[in-house]
């Protein structure tokens, strides 16, 4: 996390190119059955994905995960609001990145605005995040 | 006057699920910390849950005759809707304490806001879900709002 809290800052973006292994354990670890993240041929010729769909869930978790890195010690995440706009599948590359859009440093909070990238360019995750400090916003290291 | 809400339909908003108390362990957080690439120690050791470690926890475990052919357990909290091609929905999440290893934690859904919508080709269905997840304590642990639409 910098120094001296502002809007406009970026965060430290991250990608993630998640392979079948994965996301067959994240779906494992949710015990979450649903053939199109598993079946290729099912959600391929069945579905007609073009290959195997990614789990929405895992999104929103990536969309915490630069956030809270960020945040390290100095604070946690109080609340995301986020949609999963399209669906998006083994073999994208996502990009995960978030913009601090206001500051309160009277409460010592900040919200930062978090989207996730395909290759295309496409927002196919946009969120908000609010955040709250331990440390005075205008004194965060 | 909405041309898809029945007043039966309509009826269901307001309905909960039973409270589903779960076990929260060290193993199973460094599972999905893992299973989601986090690269934090204190998650990866399992020292305190990640946000978002309520969604395995409570996912639903049925058994395999009550999945459908595609492997989906159907939410018996829902009613049948008479649209059902879920579009892109929202969460919010509110995160009021951690979560650690050897807790209780206790979810309550609620089906809380049936609505209409007029789209661009044709009506939409928004359904809000509203979960509670407390502690042994009865504290608000996490709360998870979930819209859905459907066209």
């Amino acid at each position: 996390m910098s120094h001296e809290l502002a809007v406009g800052e970026q965060l430290p973006s991250r990608e993630f190119e998640p392979d079948n292994v994965q996301l067959m354990l994240y779906n494992a670890v949710l015990w979450n059955g649903h053939r199109i993240h598993f079946d290729l041929p099912y959600a391929t010729e069945v579905e007609g994905y073009p290959g195997l769909v990614l789990a929405g869930p895992m999104l929103g978790d990536w969309l915490h995960q630069i956030v809270d890195e960020w945040l390290g010690d100095q604070g946690t995440i109080r609340s995301i609001e986020y949609s999963n706009r399209a669906a998006t599948y083994v073999g994208d590359v996502l990009k995960v990145s978030g913009e601090i859009i206001a500051v309160d440093h009277e409460h010592s909070t900040a919200v930062i605005e978090v989207r996730l990238e395909n290759q295309h360019g496409d927002n196919v995750a946009p969120g908000q995040v609010t955040v709250a400090f331990n440390v005075p916003t205008g004194q965060a290291s | 006057m909405s041309s898809l809400l029945t007043p039966e339909l309509l009826a269901n908003i307001g309905r909960s699920s039973l409270p589903q108390r779960e076990y929260v362990t060290r193993r199973d957080i460094r599972k999905y910390a893992v299973a989601t690439g986090n690269r934090q120690t204190k998650y990866l050791r399992g020292d305190v849950a990640p946000p978002m470690f309520h969604i395995p926890l409570f996912w639903d475990v049925v058994e395999l005759d009550k999945l459908t052919p595609d492997g989906v357990s159907v939410d018996s909290l829902l009613p049948v809707f008479p649209l059902t091609r879920a579009m892109a929905g929202g969460l919010k999440i509110t995160y009021y304490k951690p979560v650690y290893p050897e807790m209780w934690l206790t979810s309550v859904r609620t089906l809380d806001d049936i609505y209409e919508k007029a789209g661009r080709s044709g009506p939409l269905i928004f359904y809000r879900l509203v979960q509670e997840i407390r502690d042994d304590a009865g504290e608000l642990v996490i709360v998870e709002e979930t819209t859905r639409i459907l066209r």
